[in-house]
This record gives structure tokens, C-alpha cells and sequence, in this order.
């Protein structure tokens, strides 16, 4: 399969945010109402609780083209269903070190709390995820060139 | 005949990857398997057994067979075969040969499969006879002679040289393009390795195999032998045999969607996974013991009761030297096949 | 190792004969003297075939699953390695404890003849192993080789003991073996992010999907893997080497951290000799230093690192910076 070579233009990353439903879904709503920006290339995919991201979820999203891969859940100890984001916390962080450890660039995983309180919060993590994306690049490691096929 | 200093081979190699695409033995990471060669590669011809057998370059693990695109209630088939470009298979052993006219009968038969096709059409096939054989060997059992490959040119190596022998048009048009780097001569060279070569292979610890009783009359018997049980036992139902095996030519069809459309793919398939024969109905086959009945009995009898007993074993060992608990081909002949097995 | 073999068969054929078990696991013979397969013996006669040497690597409690849950006693023989893999199953509930009688046996280490082969000594017909040296026996005359360098890569690290046994046979000491198992996995994260992928881009690529790492692995028990169930969504079957090979990988990586014993199967396996187990030690290395010490597989109870969390445990943001503890 061949590399897509396109022109250079300004490169604008795909971001998934898989956001919990409880808080940073709600802080995402809240953002919005309060008029604050966050960029348009922030996917949010909600999910009822921020340990219902199976890596599988990360790595699919990678393989289909994101560029970054965010997870947004309550802060530990107010989790909806008590202890679901203390399982995400130490799920992610081993998966996040071992994707490191493979080689993809740390910067392109995150996983930040976000109370639905924190629109503001919301707005900056993304601008400040998004900018850093951008920086690095397109994602070249993790993706699956058969999906960009055709472009 | 002609021959080419081995520190020369390198040149050989430049020259015709000049002209046309180069496959060979490369090691990387440790391991030797076929590769498109480039400049600064480390070729290993010497290696006796590549982990994957050249097979790869005619019926690849993964390749693509077409593309849809969809646009409203419209549905564009997309043709992906191309003209493929011609390409020199350098440095296959006499086993592998063999293996490719297994292949052949499967894939040229009508109907024929064109994309198998086309690169063997585009292929011209140096093999290299072997001198130094291992105890997992057993093509002499199937007939080959290992220090006699055919092909479109045959070649020999030895400590100093490589001696080249161009046997069909196509190896006479690939010896033209880089005739001037051979030298002529080699005969007696070659003889005496081969010589001594089967000297090894005739004292070979499989070289007597009985497969007398792999016969197509034979196939009920075989197929309800109690022995399948046992043999079976500590099978792991992965994929190593097949995968690695030069003759293997089963495949899945599977769609893989893009931003675009779908991409149609086969890749290879192991009848020793559990999905295998997976239909809508169920699965013929839901134990181990069948699945791994399947296979052999696939190539000591299926296969050679529809094409004049040739069986599509070809003894290159791969099996013997690469299954995880080391059950292989060897142990079912042993088995089943006859009574001088004892 | 004679003396431990013929050991073995007394005990095998006295369970047998009394009618104590049903069935024996170990090893058969092959046609080498270093091809052994894992096989079950169900009658006096069959232990003809039983064998116990320096080659029998594979680790035997994986098929406990199947055979536990036969009529009867299942007999079985463990190397210390073993038994980890053998208390992990029965914490998941795939083994049946109480069908099986485990008989912890000595490991001196085994021996890896891809690697004897690789040092150029072929037609091998026997081997004897005195001290660190192995004297190999060929069809072109004596080889001596040094044991540690020919010894499977599982074993070059290994400083397990038996955690389970109903009787033991244990004939010699083991020399004390002092090395560190985390040492290739800190040389990788001590690279720079472009030279690891480089480096698991050009192992990975090898990979031919042939699914021995994982139908071999103690760990990997499920009835139906989501790599062979089309409708996971994530089920892989081309060798598609920009990304399908990291996935399933990763992804198996992954699915056995903290219950990964270090058993090493996976990388014994690996037609391709992909190290594998430096996936898994990155998990097992992370887990010491995050969440404390732990071994899966040291006993049959208890939670496991990804099934429990303390509060105070690291952000991943900090893991990720390096900042954690």
C-alpha cells in the first residue's frame, strides 16, 4: 500500500475526547453555553463513565486517523459510580507508557478530569491538547494508511 | 556454465535490480526471509530455511483484490491488478521449487486465479541447490533432489563461488543481462558438491519415510485412524505449521473500510483456527483433533488423490523445526504412513 | 537429569496403577533427542513413550483447562515456572484445583536448540549437560558449548520457585542465579522515542500472525478471542505491517498485564523469535514501580493490579511526564 502524499496545507489534527457523561460531558455543554471556544477538530464521544474507555477504543481511534486521543473523566474520588475512574486512572497510565514504550509519541495520549462544573477547564484542556498536537504532527505511527486511502 | 566470485555477488544483485525487481533472502532482526533487495541489505543465501517460504511473492499474506466506493445508491467496483512489473526470485531450494508447482496446480487451474497469476507470469525463478542439509530435511523422501533444483536458471554456491545455469528462455534472457559479470566454467565444482551433498542427504535421519499407505484408497481408514487423538493432543490451534509452510494455500476474504469506501483483502487463513470453515450455519469442523486431521490428511491424501499422488508436502522441514510443541508432519507419516515407519 | 526422569515414571506409573489419577501430563519423546511434545498418559504402557530432559520447555498448565474437566484425577508435572501460570488459571477459575495433582519437578534451566544450532552445531543426537557446560553429541563428533549461552531466553532471567505442589521431586540444587530481568526493557526506555519505534517497527515486522504467542500463553484462556471474533470490531487477520501487527500486540500486551506470570512462552515460540516478553515486562516493570511489588501467579487468591486502585495512586498525565513516583 502506498503512502499518501498530499500537498502541504495547514495541518488541522483530529482529536477524539471521550468524555464521561457524568462531568466532562456536561462540562463540554457548559463551555458551550457560556460562549467559551475550543476547536472544532475535538470528536467527543460519550461514554458512561470514563473506565468504559477499553484501550481497544484508544488504539482504534489512532488506526482510524486521530491524531490525539483524550480521556476526560470526574475527578478521582466523584466518580458517578464511585470508583469507576480510579480503574481509568491506572488503566491509562499503563497503557499510555506503553504506547511510549512502543514508540508513539507521549504527547498524543492524555487523560485529564473535568467536573461538569469546569467549562472553562474544558475549554482550556482542549485548546492546550489541540495546540500540542499540532505541533507534533500527523500521527504516522499508529494509524492504518488504508483509511486515508483515496484522499 | 558460468560462475561469479562470491565477494561479486553484490554486483550480481546491483545488476539486476537495475533492470527488474529483486526478491532474496534477507536477514532482519535476526531472521531470514524473503525481501525486495536493496543496496546495503544483508542477503543470506546461505540461510537453508527462510522462516517464511518464497511462496509470499506469488500468493502474498495480505493483498488487495478490489475497492468499492459507494456514491447514493451507486456502487463502483474498482479493479486494483495492475501490470506487474517482472522480478527475479533468487535463491530458492529445490524444496521450495517443488512447492511452487503445488501452488501452480491450485491457483492455474481453471479457474484460474489471476492474481497469483500475474506475478508468476512476471517471475523469473533462480533456484540455488543445496549443500549443507539438516536433520529436518526429507525432500529426497518426495523425490526432489536438492542438489539439482530446477527453475529458470539453477545456481550452486560454494565457498568461492556461485556457479549460474541457465535452463528456460527466461533464464537465458536473465543470463544475457548480466552475462558480463560470469565468468565461464564451474562443471567440476559443481559435480563434486553435489557429490557429497548426497552422501548427507542419503544418510539424512528421514531420508526413508514410508508413505505407502497415503493413497486415495486408503482415505477412510486414514481419516478414522484412533490415532488422530493422541497426535492431536498438544496441538495449540496457531497458525505456525501453515504460515510457514511452503505449500499452504488457504485464504480468507475479508472488507476493510477506509474514509473512502471499503478495501477488499485475502489473506492467508490456518484450517488450525478455530473460525476456519466458519459458515453461517456453524462450523464443520469444532474440534482440534479435526482441524488438525484436516491438514494432513489435506496433503498426504486429499490433495494427491486429485492430482496424480503428488503430494503437497515437500519435506522442507519447516514444520519440524518451528512448531511451538513440536508436532509436525514427520510424527503423522510415522504414525500413519506405513511399516517401514517402524 | 536421568535420575529426575526415572523418578518421575516411578511416581507416574505408581498414580496410574493405583488408580489415584486418571491421566499424567508431561512430555513424549520425539524423534530428536530435543523435540519433546507435551503429552497425557493414560495407562502404564503409553509411559513407554515419557520422557523428562533438558529440551522440555513448554509449559505444561495451560492444558489443564481442558483436562482438569475430565472425569477423574489429572496428574501433573510442574517446573517452578510452571506452577505461576498454574495458580493464575485456578484464581480465574479455568482449572479445576481439586481434579489435579501437581508434582512440583526441578528445573535446572532448558535448553534452546535454535540457539545450539545457531552456534553452527547441527545434526545434534544428544546432549549432557555437566555444570555450566553442555556437551552436545553430533553426527560430525562432540561439541562443547556454555550452558548459559544456550538455554531458553525465558529461562536466563528466571529466579522462580515452586508455589504449588501436592509431592515434589527436587534431586539437585539450584545454583543461585542473580540477574536482572528489567535490564533489556530499561536499555529500550532509555532510547529515544524514534529509536523504539524503530526497534519494535523492525521486530513487529516480522510478525506472520501465526497467533503462537497467544494460544500458547497460560494467560490467554479466553473461550473466544476478540481477534477471532469479526464483530469485535478490532478482529485482525492481515499481516497488515503499518498497523495491524502493533494492535494485536498491544492490545494482547495489554489484556494480560497484571496477570502475566513471565512464564516467557511467547517469546519461546515465536517462529520469527520476536522478543515478546519485553512487552509484558514493560507492564510487569510499571506495575512494580507505580502500584508496589507484585507477581502474578505467587497465589491462587487475591486482586490483581488492574482489578483494584488506591486513591493516592499516580495521575497518568505524571506517569506520562516521568513524574511519578
Amino acid at each position: 500500500m502506498q503512502e499518501v502524499t498530499t500537498e502541504k496545507k495547514e495541518f488541522t489534527p483530529n482529536i477524539v475526547a471521550f468524555c464521561c457523561n457524568w462531568c466532562s460531558y456536561a462540562g463540554a455543554d457548559l463551555a458551550g453555553s457560556s460562549r467559551l471556544t475550543y476547536p472544532a477538530n475535538v470528536k467527543i464521544i460519550r461514554v458512561p463513565c470514563s473506565c468504559r474507555v477499553n484501550p481497544s477504543f484508544v488504539l482504534k481511534a489512532f488506526q482510524q486517523g486521530a491524531d490525539g486521543v483524550i480521556l476526560c473523566g470526574c475527578h478521582p474520588g466523584d466518580c458517578h459510580y464511585v470508583t469507576g475512574n480510579y480503574y481509568t486512572r491506572r488503566r491509562m497510565s499503563l497503557l499510555f507508557s506503553f504506547l511510549n514504550y512502543m514508540g508513539i509519541e507521549k504527547e498524543r495520549t492524555r487523560v485529564e478530569w473535568v467536573s461538569a462544573a469546569e467549562g472553562q477547564r474544558f475549554s482550556a484542556v482542549m485548546n492546550d491538547f489541540v495546540k500540542t498536537v499540532t505541533e507534533l504532527g500527523e500521527n504516522k505511527r499508529l494509524t492504518d494508511l488504508r483509511v486515508k486511502e483515496g484522499e | 556454465m558460468f560462475k561469479i566470485a562470491k565477494e561479486r555477488l553484490n554486483e550480481l544483485y546491483a545488476k539486476i535490480n537495475g533492470q527488474m525487481g529483486l526478491f532474496i533472502p534477507v536477514k532482519k532482526a535476526g531472521e531470514v526471509n524473503y525481501e525486495v533487495w536493496r543496496e546495503g541489505k544483508e542477503v543470506s543465501l546461505e540461510t537453508l530455511k527462510t522462516v517464511k517460504s518464497p511462496k509470499n511473492m506469488f500468493f502474498p499474506q495480505t493483498e488487495n483484490m478490489m475497492k468499492f466506493k459507494t456514491e447514493g445508491k451507486n456502487l463502483e467496483i474498482i479493479d486494483v491488478r495492475g501490470e506487474k512489473r517482472p522480478f527475479v526470485l533468487f535463491g530458492v531450494k529445490a524444496c521450495d521449487y517443488k512447492a511452487i508447482e503445488v501452488l501452480d496446480k491450485v491457483f492455474l487451474a481453471d479457474p484460474v486465479d489471476t492474481y497469483y497469476q500475474s506475478r508468476r507470469n512476471a517471475t523469473t525463478i533462480v533456484t540455488l541447490a543445496c549443500s549443507k542439509p539438516e536433520e529436518s530435511c526429507f525432500c529426497s523422501v518426495f523425490g526432489i533432489d536438492a542438489t539439482a533444483p530446477q527453475g529458470d536458471v539453477t545456481t550452486w554456491l560454494d565457498g568461492e563461488n556461485l556457479y549460474w545455469q541457465a535452463n528456460t528462455e527466461k533464464g537465458e534472457t536473465l543470463t544475457a543481462l548480466v552475462k558480463d559479470l560470469f565468468a565461464e566454467g564451474g562443471e567440476a565444482e559443481v559435480e563434486a558438491q553435489q557429490t557429497a551433498t548426497k552422501t548427507i542427504i542419503d544418510s539424512l535421519p528421514f531420508a526413508n519415510l514410508d508413505l505407502s499407505k497415503f493413497k486415495p484408497e486408503n482415505l477412510n481408514e486414514l481419516f478414522n485412524a484412533a490415532e488422530w487423538q493422541e497426535m492431536s493432543e498438544a496441538c495449540l490451534g496457531c497458525g505456525t505449521c501453515t504460515f510457514v509452510c511452503p505449500t499452504c494455500q488457504c485464504f480468507d476474504i475479508r472488507d476493510f473500510k477506509t474514509n473512502e469506501g471499503v478495501i477488499r483483502y485475502r489473506c492467508w487463513d490456518s484450517c488450525m483456527y478455530s473460525d476456519f470453515t466458519l459458515m453461517a450455519h456453524g462450523n464443520s469442523r469444532t474440534t482440534q483433533m479435526q482441524r488438525f486431521r484436516q491438514r494432513f490428511m489435506h496433503k498426504l491424501v486429499y490433495y494427491p488423490s486429485q492430482n496424480d499422488g503428488l503430494y503437497s508436502c515437500v519435506g522442507c522441514g519447516r514444520c519440524v523445526n518451528k512448531c511451538p510443541q513440536r508436532l509436525n508432519i514427520v510424527k503423522v507419516i510415522k504414525t500413519l504412513g506405513g511399516k517401514d515407519n517402524d | 537429569m536421568k535420575d529426575v526422569e526415572l523418578k518421575m515414571l516411578e511416581r507416574a506409573k505408581a498414580l496410574l496403577e493405583s488408580g489415584e489419577v486418571a491421566r499424567v501430563i508431561g512430555w513424549k519423546k520425539g524423534d530428536f533427542c530435543y523435540d519433546p511434545s507435551p503429552a497425557s498418559f493414560e495407562t502404564v504402557e503409553e509411559l513407554n513413550g515419557f520422557v523428562y530432559d533438558w529440551f522440555c520447555g513448554a509449559n505444561l498448565s495451560k492444558y489443564l483447562i481442558e483436562m482438569s474437566k475430565k472425569e477423574g484425577k489429572t496428574a501433573v508435572f510442574l517446573k517452578p515456572c510452571d506452577t505461576y501460570s498454574f495458580n493464575q488459571l485456578v484464581k480465574e477459575h479455568r482449572i479445576k484445583r481439586e481434579n489435579v495433582h501437581v508434582i512440583a519437578v526441578e528445573c535446572l534451566a532448558k535448553l534452546d536448540i535454535e540457539k545450539i544450532k545457531a552456534k553452527g552445531v547441527s545434526m545434534v543426537t544428544g546432549v549432557e549437560v555437566i555444570g555450566k557446560e553442555v556437551k552436545v553429541t553430533t553426527a560430525y563428533g562432540e561439541e562443547t558449548l556454555k550452558k548459559p549461552e544456550v538455554i531458553l531466553t525465558k529461562c536466563e532471567t528466571c529466579q522462580k520457585t515452586h508455589q504449588v505442589k501436592d509431592e515434589e521431586i527436587i534431586l539437585h540444587d539450584r545454583p543461585e542465579r542473580d540477574v536482572d530481568r528489567f535490564a533489556e526493557v530499561a536499555k529500550l526506555e532509555a532510547m529515544t522515542a524514534d529509536e523504539r519505534f524503530a526497534f519494535w517497527r523492525e521486530q513487529l515486522s516480522k510478525c506472520i500472525r501465526c497467533n503462537a504467542c497467544r494460544n500458547v500463553c497460560p494467560a490467554c484462556s479466553c473461550v473466544k478471542c476478540v481477534f477471532d471474533n469479526p464483530a469485535s470490531g478490532i478482529a485482525a487477520k492481515a499481516n497488515d505491517d503499518k498497523f495491524e501487527e502493533q494492535l494485536f500486540h498491544i492490545i494482547r500486551a495489554f489484556h494480560v498485564a497484571g496477570r502475566c506470570t513471565d512464564c516467557g512462552e511467547c517469546s519461546r515460540v515465536c517462529p520469527q523469535n520476536i522478543p515478546l516478553h519485553l512487552l509484558n515486562r514493560k507492564f510487569i516493570k510499571d506495575i512494580d514501580g507505580l502500584y508496589g511489588e507484585y507477581q502474578a501467579g505467587e497465589t491462587a487468591d487475591g486482586k490483581t493490579p488492574l482489578t483494584s486502585y488506591a486513591e493516592a495512586d499516580a495521575e497518568p498525565n505524571d506517569v506520562m511526564k516521568g513524574e511519578a513516583k
